[in-house]
């Protein structure tokens, strides 16, 4: 099934987001050996940022060539389009979620567990909880991605706009929104208690950081990024945190840790996109532009063409794959949950992802082949990935 | 380097002389003993061993009991009890357990608190977490709770072990723990405070097979082994703590970092 590529599309984009979404999955089912492959393990950025990243980046070229071809007004109502479509995605996987839940409430009675069952609790006020998780407050575990994504695309207008006219300027009003948001602890309240575990006020950075890239920034920035300091700054930074990871994982290594460095350093915040999070993102980024040029010639094997795929679509494979993730770790509690079928359920799992992302690119080329060359208003799906 | 040989050899002695006991008391129970392991000293333990008394409390929400008429004389508290009373012969020991359900960390600073005041305990037992995932309390509040907690302890002169979740796989992909284990984690790290890693322990029963925590079963037996081994394997971790506290005073004083190899 060869992806859709019109000229100007920079594959990278669709990869590496086919990967973030394979490694969402892999994270996403508890108790699996599979993630220790994720980045996640190994420094203090994981697949999330780069989701972000690229969301943002895709979000702004897709609309800001929208914006200029069709006007202000006709840009935001597809945006807006867009954050609905989302938003029902959410809804769906919630209805999912909550049959997980209802069955194991009424066939799981371990005393050992009466604790744990607590969280059942919630299916006997059903009329709270659905008003809760449509007003996205009350978030299951997992389920925390496509909330934030909607918030970042539901504001994103008057930021396209502004980055339209002044990038920098732009960018510095996110900058400071963040600055903001660590200054004055601001967050979105969640039910029943606490705030937003992705608060979308910190997490703006990096989704106008990606749109900015992609309005003429990443040009901007490409001799400094591509300069030899940055690069020996940038491997430095990675190697730093994954010895700071590894620590997490061989507990006496922790004691080496300096105590200043640790009282600097901890916690390091995901809620709040922690600054050495986003700066671990960033020393991934500059080394991957480095290694992976635009032309990359592996960008065209087959090889690289199940996550292209993947990236491509990316809302539809996303959801999928938190559905998966819950199916596989219930097909692990049910059967048996050793390695064998850790890997099963994760191997499985993957190419469910690519072959419904086959299924759909299949789909549109033949949608685009029965309206012809009257195909040509552009397509946010077709003109650069989905934003 | 000498002190540090000389650290190394005492508290292998120590280890070598109690291990006998500790084999005895562990039977079924036994997991990689990496996960149980006395990284710092408990020295209110030693010395109220030394004294002959040792008063410990538990303090956790609903998975520190066992539902039913018999349910808190099976569940750890007791079995804790019980293995201190075997591994500590001629100690007089008293555990008491201050179980509340749905308490968060913050609710259990208050009893904690009163508890210190009222009985004077050498060791709290701190189970907690749960309730703090399942109402998703801000990770923040909840690591400042144990801090708290922590510094009432000090305050009060006690010495405290954390005790983590149950690893509970039912339940496992819709509570969202990961926040709040990292917390105690970190806190235990950084206040050099004893962490019963029970999640950990419990994941690798269930992986080598020891207990199938997966069953749909309604009887208790399973529940009350679990709860038997918990007990025995806290004893362990607290005897251990005592017995580092009394090498780092006898032995070679200046240890700043206690030695895990010493099984």
């Amino acid at each position: 099934m060869p992806p859709v590529t019109p000229p100007g599309r920079d594959l990278r984009l669709d990869l590496f987001r086919g990967l973030a979404l394979w490694l969402i999955f892999l994270d996403h089912i508890p108790s699996n050996m599979v993630s220790w492959l994720t980045i996640r393990n190994y420094g203090f950025s994981d697949a999330t940022e780069i989701f972000v990243f690229i969301s943002g980046y895709t979000a702004a070229f897709v609309y800001g060539r929208e914006m200029d071809n069709r006007g202000f007004i006709v840009a935001c109502a597809r945006i807006l389009k867009r954050v609905w479509q989302i938003y029902v995605a959410h809804i769906f996987l919630f209805v999912v979620y909550m049959a997980e839940i209802a069955y194991v409430a009424s066939s799981f009675d371990n005393p050992l567990y009466s604790e744990e069952m607590g969280i059942l609790n919630f299916l006997k006020q059903p009329d709270v909880t659905m008003i809760q998780a449509m007003l996205l407050k009350f978030k299951p575990a997992n389920m925390d991605v496509l909330p934030l994504y909607i918030v970042l695309l539901g504001g994103f207008p008057p930021m396209l706009w502004l980055l339209k006219r002044s990038p920098t300027l732009g960018l510095a009003v996110s900058a400071a929104l963040y600055a903001l948001t660590w200054r004055l602890d601001w967050s979105l309240p969640a039910y029943p208690s606490g705030t937003w575990f992705f608060n979308p006020l910190a997490w703006q950075l990096l989704f106008v950081f990606g749109a900015w890239c992609a309005l003429g920034g990443a040009e901007r920035i490409a001799p400094f990024a591509r300069s030899r300091a940055v690069f020996w700054l940038a491997v430095a930074y990675l190697v730093f945190a994954f010895a700071i990871t590894m620590t997490w994982y061989v507990p006496h290594m922790a004691n080496d840790v300096p105590h200043w460095l640790t009282d600097w350093m901890y916690p390091i915040d995901k809620t709040n996109l922690d600054v050495l999070r986003f700066a671990h993102f960033i020393a991934l980024a500059t080394l991957t532009l480095r290694y992976v040029p635009r032309n990359w010639p592996l960008l065209a094997s087959p090889w690289m063409r199940p996550a292209i795929l993947c990236g491509q679509h990316s809302l539809e494979i996303f959801c999928l794959g938190v559905f998966l993730a819950f199916a596989g770790h219930f097909a692990m509690v049910e059967l048996y949950d050793g390695i064998s079928m850790q890997v099963l359920v994760s191997a499985t799992g993957i190419a469910a992802m690519v072959a419904v992302a086959a299924l759909i690119t299949w789909y549109k080329n033949v949608e685009a082949r029965k309206h012809g060359p009257r195909q040509t208003p552009p397509n946010a799906d077709l003109a650069g990935g989905e934003a | 380097m000498k002190a540090l040989m000389a650290a190394v050899i005492t508290t292998a002695l120590a280890a070598t002389l109690a291990s006998p006991c500790l084999a005895a008391d562990e039977g079924a129970c036994f997991v990689a003993s990496s996960l149980v392991q006395a990284d710092f000293p408990l020295p209110r333990v030693a010395a109220a061993i030394a004294h002959k008394q040792l008063n410990v409390v538990v303090l956790g929400s609903a998975s520190s009991t066992l539902p039913g008429a018999t349910g808190a004389a099976k569940a750890y508290p007791a079995r804790l009890d019980a293995s201190l009373q075997r591994r500590l012969p001629g100690v007089a020991i008293k555990v008491v357990a201050h179980v509340k359900a749905r308490e968060t960390a913050a609710d259990m600073v208050t009893t904690l608190r009163q508890v210190l005041k009222d009985e004077k305990p050498d060791l709290v037992v701190w189970q907690t977490g749960t309730v703090d995932a399942m109402l998703s309390i801000d990770p923040d509040q909840f690591q400042s709770a144990l801090a708290e907690g922590l510094d009432a302890l000090r305050d009060g002169k006690a010495d405290g072990v954390f005790m983590n979740m149950q690893y509970s796989p039912r339940t496992d992909s819709m509570i969202a723990m990961g926040a709040y284990i990292e917390a105690m984690r970190f806190i235990a790290l950084q206040r050099e405070i004893l962490l019963f890693d029970r999640l950990a322990v419990m994941n690798d029963w269930n992986e080598m097979g020891v207990f199938d925590l997966s069953a749909t079963t309604k009887k208790i037996d399973i529940a009350e082994r679990v709860h038997d081994c918990i007990g025995r394997l806290l004893g362990r971790l607290i005897v251990d703590g005592a017995n580092l506290a009394q090498a780092s005073n006898t032995g070679a004083g200046n240890m700043e970092t206690p030695h895990r190899e010493i099984h």
